[in-house]
């Protein structure tokens, strides 16, 4: 082998037989796996043990700090920086603030959503080894993979192959670095 | 695992497996030669409306904004009423795109990309018009509180200041959350086309996407934690515009029942642009296995239901004018009706009133032309009641002896038409360069309809008998 090896990619028709196999490669104690598909198929990340919440976070932190940023910026232009007196109003006339610090809070959040989405996702990456793999354009038109990469401590080359083969796959396939 | 929830009826018609409709989706964009001369002359079409509206934004700097019909009674004309307008047909999209997908409404997926797509060419084009009025669209940043040597901070009480931050969000949400529902799809095009310069074009949008189950997670975590935001998003930004005159003391504008029947008014005329644009496209792009008779005729009960509530807000405003007992709410009724904008009145009344109640019977619901005409009613009407509102309020206020009339100038009829041109052009300029259907979420559409066990490749679905008519036969060769 010339290249060193980045993983061994199976190839499935259905995202049916994506999930069974998804589970089955998990039962045999693999983890370093990753499935890959045109689509969500739904139980398959969690059958490999993701946990997507952080992205939750960075929305919700996002949120608060567009909402209470824009409250800060509302109440030192109205108060601090430019106070004008309108008929011996308060100054800081909180309810009128509101519009605002609410746009900004959703403004904000989305971004939090978005950016928190690529950033844990690691994207943009231009390039990545799985695209390598044989066949693997089809993985965003209809063909469904799951990849067992080489530095899972369980990957044997031959004996990963055997056991992916086992699973139905139409195709078993190195993928190099 | 989530159970498959059973469709009651089929949105997907013909036989089709995943690589069908991911061929059918992308070959729009990869074969060029699928752009017929329909898309041609509405392209050309669009083109040329949106120089005349170069021109007159030309003529309207240099000049200023007395080129309009603006006067000192009605200091707003046709450009807040066209504001009004492009913002409320925005807001179908984003109600298609996150609400439907908040209420798991699957049949949202085939319409969702091009009414997301409407939305932002909408909220283009509304942009133009208060940015122009300003008269001085070069120092458009002073609405934003910026660290300056002027001593000079917004007005954060001003409702037009909250509108400068809503429309502003709104628009930005709207791109992100498009973008975001782009990435697979470009991700498909990048690896289904040949072109070197498209491929580096997709790949560069898709980001590196690669479809890994995780990354799908966090995607789709993302993406409804972006649609619960846009829904709120969208009920509020039509409020704050509908603050713009609800927070005046105008009578005829002073209402606490604004925001909602804006609200309700903006679905309604966004579905009508929806439907305009979706009975001609599906027909020349022969997508009707995906947008279904079933969906046109859901579309066009939801215009039904928008179109009733703000009929409803058209008689909350004449019993109130009248029970307020107050005499400028009266006249100003008075005036609305048989003023000398009258005909405006009844017109509206005809368009948003009595039009809409033929879509209670289906076979003008599934009769496309018949919907067709009934958009452009719907969408005149819309018109008309910005125009009512804002006119009649303006021209009529508290002392006859700032009464006024108000005319449009060649100048508002040319903006006008060059952001219906503008629209247009953007509208059919997306149509050729990126997938009009959502893919991806077809694709698992088509995943959720066949169940588990059927095998792949087997989508038979016999089409909707009473909704017939076309469908069989569409299917493309697998």
């Amino acid at each position: 082998m010339s290249q060193p090896i980045y993983a061994l990619i199976a190839e499935f028709d259905d995202p049916d037989n994506l999930l069974e196999a998804a589970i089955k490669v998990y039962a045999e104690g693999y983890r370093k796996v990753e499935a890959y598909s045109p689509f969500p198929v739904h139980g398959v990340a969690e059958a490999l043990g993701n946990d997507c919440s952080k992205t939750r976070w960075t929305c919700f932190l996002a949120g608060v700090a567009g909402g209470l940023g824009g409250l800060a910026i509302e109440a030192y232009c109205a108060a601090i920086d430019y106070p004008m007196n309108i008929g011996g109003r308060p100054l800081i006339s909180w309810p009128q603030m509101i519009p605002v610090a609410y746009e900004l809070t959703i403004l904000c959040a989305s971004f939090g959503a978005a950016l928190g989405m690529l950033g844990f996702n690691g994207l943009p990456r231009p390039h990545h080894p799985i695209f390598n793999a044989k066949n693997f354009e089809r993985a965003s038109q209809d063909r469904f993979f799951i990849g067992v990469e080489a530095t899972d401590p369980k990957f044997d080359i031959e004996a990963t192959d055997a056991f992916l083969r086992s699973l139905g796959a139409d195709d078993v396939s190195v993928v190099e670095e | 695992m989530s159970a498959r929830e059973k469709l009651n009826d089929d949105l997907i018609l013909g036989k089709h497996t995943y690589r069908s409709i991911n061929d059918k989706v992308n070959n729009v964009v990869l074969n060029q030669n699928s752009h017929t001369i329909p898309w041609a002359v509405c392209f050309m079409v669009g083109f040329m409306l949106l120089q005349l509206m170069g021109l007159v934004i030309l003529w309207l700097l240099y000049r200023g904004i007395g080129i309009w019909g603006v006067n000192n009674p009605s200091m707003w004309g046709w450009d807040i009423i066209n504001f009004v307008w492009w913002i409320g047909i925005g807001h179908a999209g984003t109600l298609i795109s996150a609400i439907l997908l908040l209420l798991k409404q699957s049949w949202r997926n085939s319409i969702n990309r091009f009414a997301e797509a409407m939305t932002l060419f909408a909220v283009a084009c509304a942009g133009l018009f208060p940015l122009l009025h300003t008269g001085r669209p070069y120092m458009a940043y002073w609405m934003f509180p910026y660290p300056n040597v002027l001593a000079m901070t917004p007005n954060f009480r001003s409702p037009l200041l909250w509108d400068v931050f809503a429309i502003s969000t709104y628009a930005t949400v709207s791109a992100v959350f498009w973008f975001l529902g782009l990435i697979p799809d470009v991700a498909s095009l990048r690896d289904r086309s040949k072109n070197p310069i498209f491929r580096t074009i997709f790949g560069a949008l898709a980001m590196g996407w690669r479809g890994a189950s995780s990354h799908w997670q966090r995607y789709e975590s993302a993406y409804i934690m972006l649609a619960g935001l846009s829904t709120p998003l969208v009920l509020s930004v039509h409020s704050i515009v509908s603050f713009d005159f609800a927070v005046s003391n105008l009578p005829g504008w002073h209402v606490t029942l604004f925001p909602p029947y804006f609200v309700a008014g903006a679905v309604y005329a966004g579905f009508a642009m929806v439907l305009t644009l979706a009975i001609p496209v599906r027909a020349w792009y022969n997508m009707k296995d995906f947008i279904t008779m079933r969906h046109i005729d859901w579309m066009a009960k939801v215009m039904l239901a928008t179109g009733l509530i703000v009929f409803y807000g058209y008689l909350c405003e004449g019993f109130f004018s009248w029970y307020s007992g107050n005499v400028f709410e009266r006249d100003m009724m008075r005036f609305r009706m048989f003023g000398p904008y009258g005909w405006a009145y009844w017109m509206l009344i005809l368009c948003n009133g009595v039009v809409p109640q033929f879509l209670w019977f289906p076979k003008i619901r599934t009769n496309l032309v018949a919907l067709f005409v009934i958009c452009q009613f719907v969408s005149l009407g819309m018109w008309l009641e910005r125009f009512v509102i804002i006119t009649v309020s303006l021209t009529r206020d508290f002392l006859p002896s700032s009464w006024g009339y108000f005319t449009p100038t060649i100048y508002d009829i040319g903006m006008f038409v060059g952001t219906v041109g503008q629209f247009t052009f953007l509208m059919f300029g997306f149509l050729r360069v990126l997938p009009m259907i959502n893919n991806f979420e077809m694709k698992e559409l088509l995943y959720r309809m066949i169940g588990r066990g059927h095998g792949h490749g087997h989508a038979a679905h016999a089409p909707e008998p009473a909704l017939a008519g076309h469908a069989a036969g569409d299917g493309e060769e697998h």
